[in-house]
C-alpha cells in the first residue's frame, strides 16, 4: 500500500488523462492484486447475494458506485480530516452513499430492494470500501482515487459475478433467470434431464465455488500465501 | 422458552458465518491461532450483546415510523428509518470506543488481549448485520438482547473451530495455489455442511 502512495508523490503535474500509471490503477486490482482473491477483502456481504445473477449484478453496481464515490469524496476532504477521527468521518461518508443507493433501489426497483434486504446496508462495512479509503484516498488526488476505487470495485464485481454464474447455473439451472438446463434437456428428448445441485444454492456452495476460483486464479498468477 | 429457542437458533441454525457470511473478513484474517480467535470471538460476543439492544432502543424510540410520538403528538407521522444505516453505524462506532475505554480502565488484562481487535470490530459486518436483522425482523427488546448474544456466540464458535482446524493444517501438504485463503474457504464450506445438520430443528 505504501508504495502506491510513494508513487503518487513522484508524479509530475501535467499527466495524460489515461497515462500508463493511471491505467495500472484500474487494471491491477482486476487480476494481480484482486481485492477478493489476493487481498482477502470484502467477502462479507458479497457471497450472500450470489445465488442468482441479477441481484449480484445490482450488488456489483452498487459497490462500484459506493467505492468510487466515497474514494472521491474522502480524497477531496483528505487534507481537512483530523487523523484521530478519520474512521468515523469515513463511515459517515460511506453510510450516506449507501443510504442513497438503498433509497434509489427502494424507489425504482422495490423487488430487488426486498431481495437484497440487509446486504445493501452491509456495503458500509465492506472491507474493500474502508480499505481503499485508508490505503489510497487519504493520500491521493481525487481523480486518481476514483480510478483506484473503480479498479478495486471492478475486480470485486467480476469475481462475485463468476461465483453467481456457477451457483445459478448448477443450483437453479439458469443464467440471469433464463432456464438453461431445461432447454438443454429438451433437446435430448423427454427421458433426458439435467439435475440441479441443491447444495449450490446454500452458503456451502458459495464457499466451495469461491475456494476453487481462488485456487485457479492463484495457480495462474503464481501467488503463494505463507 | 421462546427466548431460549431464539438463542439456540441464532447460534447454530442462523449462524452469522455459515448462513449469512457476515464477519467473513475477520473470520478469515484472525483464524490462524486459537488464542487470538478466542480473543476476537469474545470481543464480538461482547460488542454484539451491547450494540443490538442499544440499537433496538434507538430504532424503537427515534427512527421507526411514529416512534417519536413519545416526544410530541405532532411527530407521529415522521419516519426516520432512512437514517438507519448512518445512526446504527454511529452507535456501533461509539459503543466500540466506549467499550474499549471501559475495558482499558477496569480490566487491563482483558484489554491486553482484546485491545487490538476492538477497533477492527467497528467495521465487522456481523455487528451491523445483527442490528439490521434485528430491525428487519421486529424483535422485542428481550429478543434483540438474546439475538445479539446468540449470534455473537455463534460467530465465536465458528472462528474458534476454524482456528483449531487451521492449526492442524500446518502439518498438511496443501497445493501452492490453495494455501491460505483457498483451503480456508473450502474448509468453511465443509464446516457449513456440518452446521446444515442443525437446520430444521424446531425448538
Amino acid at each position: 500500500m505504501s508504495t502506491e502512495t510513494a508513487k503518487a508523490i513522484e508524479k509530475k503535474p501535467a499527466e495524460a488523462l489515461f497515462s500508463k500509471r493511471r491505467k495500472k490503477l484500474v487494471t491491477d486490482p482486476l487480476v494481480d492484486d484482486n481485492p477478493i482473491t489476493i487481498q482477502v477483502l470484502g467477502i462479507c456481504s458479497a457471497l450472500a447475494v450470489t445465488t442468482q445473477m441479477k441481484p449480484t449484478l445490482v450488488m456489483a453496481i452498487s459497490v462500484i458506485f459506493v467505492v468510487a464515490m466515497s474514494n472521491f469524496v474522502i480524497s477531496l476532504m483528505r487534507n481537512t480530516i483530523p487523523t484521530r477521527v478519520r474512521i468515523i468521518v469515513q463511515l459517515a461518508v460511506v453510510a450516506t452513499l449507501v443510504t442513497l443507493v438503498s433509497e434509489v433501489l427502494k424507489a425504482f426497483a422495490y423487488d430487488m430492494y426486498k431481495e437484497l434486504s440487509v446486504f445493501i446496508g452491509l456495503i458500509i462495512t465492506n472491507c474493500i470500501v474502508m480499505g481503499r479509503l485508508e490505503a489510497f484516498a487519504l493520500g491521493n488526488k481525487p481523480y486518481d482515487s476514483v480510478l483506484d476505487g473503480l479498479g478495486s470495485a471492478l475486480g470485486y464485481s467480476w469475481i462475485i459475478l463468476t461465483v453467481a454464474f456457477f451457483r445459478e447455473l448448477w443450483g437453479s439451472g439458469s443464467v440471469f433467470g433464463i432456464p438453461v438446463f431445461d432447454t438443454i434437456s429438451g433437446l435430448f428428448g423427454p427421458d433426458f434431464k439435467l439435475a440441479t445441485n441443491g447444495l449450490m444454492v446454500t452458503p456451502v456452495g458459495a464457499f466451495i465455488i469461491l475456494g476453487l476460483i481462488i485456487w485457479v486464479q492463484r495457480t495462474k498468477t503464481g501467488y503463494v500465501e505463507h | 422458552m421462546e427466548l431460549i429457542s431464539l438463542g439456540i437458533r441464532s447460534i447454530f441454525i442462523d449462524n452469522m458465518i455459515f448462513a449469512y457470511f457476515l464477519g467473513m473478513c475477520s473470520f478469515l484474517a484472525v483464524s490462524k491461532k486459537v488464542s487470538t480467535a478466542l480473543g476476537l470471538g469474545a470481543a464480538v460476543v461482547f460488542v454484539l450483546s451491547v450494540t443490538t439492544p442499544v440499537n433496538w432502543l434507538l430504532n424503537e424510540f427515534v427512527l421507526k415510523e411514529g416512534a417519536l410520538t413519545w416526544a410530541s403528538a405532532d411527530l407521529a407521522t415522521i419516519d426516520l428509518s432512512f437514517l438507519r444505516f448512518i445512526m446504527f453505524i454511529a452507535i456501533i462506532a461509539a459503543m466500540v470506543q466506549l467499550v474499549e475505554m471501559v475495558v482499558e480502565k477496569f480490566a487491563p488484562a482483558l484489554y491486553g488481549q482484546l485491545g487490538i481487535f476492538l477497533p477492527l470490530i467497528a467495521v465487522n459486518c456481523a455487528i451491523l448485520g445483527g442490528s439490521l436483522f434485528m430491525a428487519q425482523r421486529d424483535y422485542t427488546f428481550a429478543e434483540s438482547a438474546v439475538y445479539g448474544f446468540g449470534s455473537g456466540t455463534g460467530f465465536m464458535l465458528a472462528i474458534v473451530a476454524l482456528a483449531a482446524i487451521r492449526e492442524k493444517l500446518k502439518y498438511s501438504a496443501v497445493p501452492n495455489g490453495l494455501k491460505g485463503l483457498g483451503i480456508t474457504m473450502l474448509l468453511t464450506g465443509l464446516m457449513g455442511i456440518a452446521f446444515m445438520s442443525f437446520m430444521g430443528i424446531d425448538l
